[in-house]
């Protein structure tokens, strides 16, 4: 199998460290107010579609409720969080492993080819011959790098006062700044989810081979 | 029930990483200094003197959230709330040319902007209502402002955990369109918790840089000598004093 290129391994790790810090001080910020609604406005619980749980001391940043200095993490590490995702999206362009990769191609959207791969993943059979992904992995990665990861930082800006005039449209798009929140809630989960399958995924397919091979980008190819 | 602790363990790993980086004066430094990369490319981005959004009628909440101080509490302020705030006066001090006393009929009487816009609190909740006041450029063009002065702070009557409230802003936001002096709400005088009788607007920062119960604004130069010296209420206990993002 091809090498990870040094892009890609020094993106993921870097990635994930700001996910991390963002996640869990993004969960501080959470407790501030628990309660998320759809449209423009909303304050009260009644108007809320879902009352969020206070998260406890041990998942947030910092350690203890501090809204002042969850947003100070917050709001310093979405700087690299965003440019290192600029940056990873111009190399994978670059060095061809979205076109050769990441990019499905017509026949894996068969159904045939979506059940038979779908059946053969809950037997457990990870192997997928000479590609580096196969189907569901191309849409899994494809999902988090081109929604869910860049939705994080689209949603951020659109609740962001500063920046209103120029996300109007987006917002206009999902019904108001108070969707903007919601939304970015649920793309947090979700990229936690996708960290939690990912996860389990490693774990159950060579796990030392696999974090070897996302450290030192695995075997010299002859 | 392992791996439980195992993620406990690696959460109480960056938690205390993070308090580490978070108490030192460099890690403070670098993480405070994110504050101005936000103003700044905001400001590159969208524009000095781009507006907020305005909304109709149709789109006001059906009530304004009061935070913070829901009123001042003093015997003095409840008099002034009972006599329609007849004797309140807005002064307008510090590096100006000719300093002002205005009282509420003073600033009804200068020309009006009515804007109804959202107010987003950095708690996270959002409320709309239909703001009127003088723009506060115009007040500033009154006074005539001296070549050194830099900032715009605002003194008010409220006192939070012993504190006075007061708030500033750069002369950028100062002279924005939508920065106004509010002295009514949807159509109302200003009600006691969302600041009667006078309250700042500046509508494209969180709520806190909004400060209620105006008494006083003073044009300085800096801001080192003022409460703790970084700009506000909030900004002195840890809050950003740009609330743009």
């Amino acid at each position: 199998m091809k090498r990870h290129a040094v892009s890609t391994r020094l993106w993921h790790w870097l990635n994930f460290a700001c996910l991390v810090i963002l996640f869990m001080s993004g969960l501080n910020i959470s407790n501030a107010h628990k309660r998320l609604y759809w449209g423009e406005w909303g304050f009260e619980p009644g108007q809320a579609w879902l009352i969020v749980p206070k998260f406890p001391g041990w998942t947030t940043i910092p350690g203890h409720y501090s809204l002042a200095d969850a947003r100070l993490w917050h709001l310093a590490v979405a700087w690299p969080f965003a440019l290192l995702l600029l940056f990873m999206w111009i190399a994978i362009l670059v060095n061809g492993h979205f076109r050769r990769d990441l990019m499905t191609r017509r026949r894996e959207w068969r159904w045939s080819a979506i059940r038979s791969d779908v059946a053969a993943h809950l037997r457990f059979e990870f192997d997928h011959g000479d590609a580096k992904f196969n189907f569901l992995q191309k849409l899994t990665y494809g999902l988090v790098l081109g929604v869910l990861l860049p939705g994080m930082i689209v949603t951020g800006l659109g609740i962001s006062p500063g920046m209103e005039p120029l996300m109007r449209p987006v917002s206009e798009l999902v019904g108001g700044r108070q969707s903007m929140r919601s939304l970015h809630f649920i793309f947090a989960w979700s990229l936690f989810g996708f960290l939690i399958l990912h996860v389990a995924l490693v774990l159950v397919s060579h796990p030392l081979r696999q974090m070897r091979d996302m450290i030192t980008g695995g075997p010299r190819e002859t | 029930m392992r791996r439980r602790g195992l993620i406990a363990g690696l959460g109480a790993l960056v938690v205390g990483g993070c308090s580490k980086v978070a108490d030192s004066g460099a890690g403070q430094a670098v993480l405070g200094s994110a504050e101005r990369w936000h103003k700044a490319a905001q400001r590159l981005i969208t524009g000095r003197d781009a507006l907020a959004t305005e909304f109709t009628r149709a789109d006001i909440s059906p009530s304004f959230r009061g935070n913070g101080s829901q009123t001042v509490g003093t015997p003095e302020y409840a008099s002034a709330l009972a006599g329609g705030f007849a004797d309140w006066q807005l002064t307008v001090t510090g590096l100006v040319t000719h300093p002002l006393s205005l009282s509420l009929d003073n600033i009804r009487r200068l020309p009006q902007r009515t804007q109804i816009t959202r107010h987003d609190c950095v708690e996270g909740w959002s409320a709309i209502g239909e703001w009127t006041g003088p723009q506060l450029a115009t007040i500033l063009r009154g006074a005539g402002l001296q070549p050194e002065a830099r900032f715009v702070v605002f003194r008010c009557a409220d006192v939070l955990d012993g504190a006075p409230y007061y708030e500033s802003i750069d002369m950028i936001d100062a002279f924005h369109p939508q920065t106004i002096i509010a002295h009514r709400l949807n159509g109302e005088p200003l009600p006691e918790r969302n600041g009667a009788p006078l309250r700042l607007r500046v509508e494209r920062q969180l709520g806190y840089k909004h400060a209620k119960y105006l008494t006083g604004i003073e044009v300085v130069a800096s801001l080192d000598t003022i409460g703790e010296g970084r700009g506000g209420y909030w900004e002195d206990r840890g809050y950003q004093w740009y609330a743009g993002a």
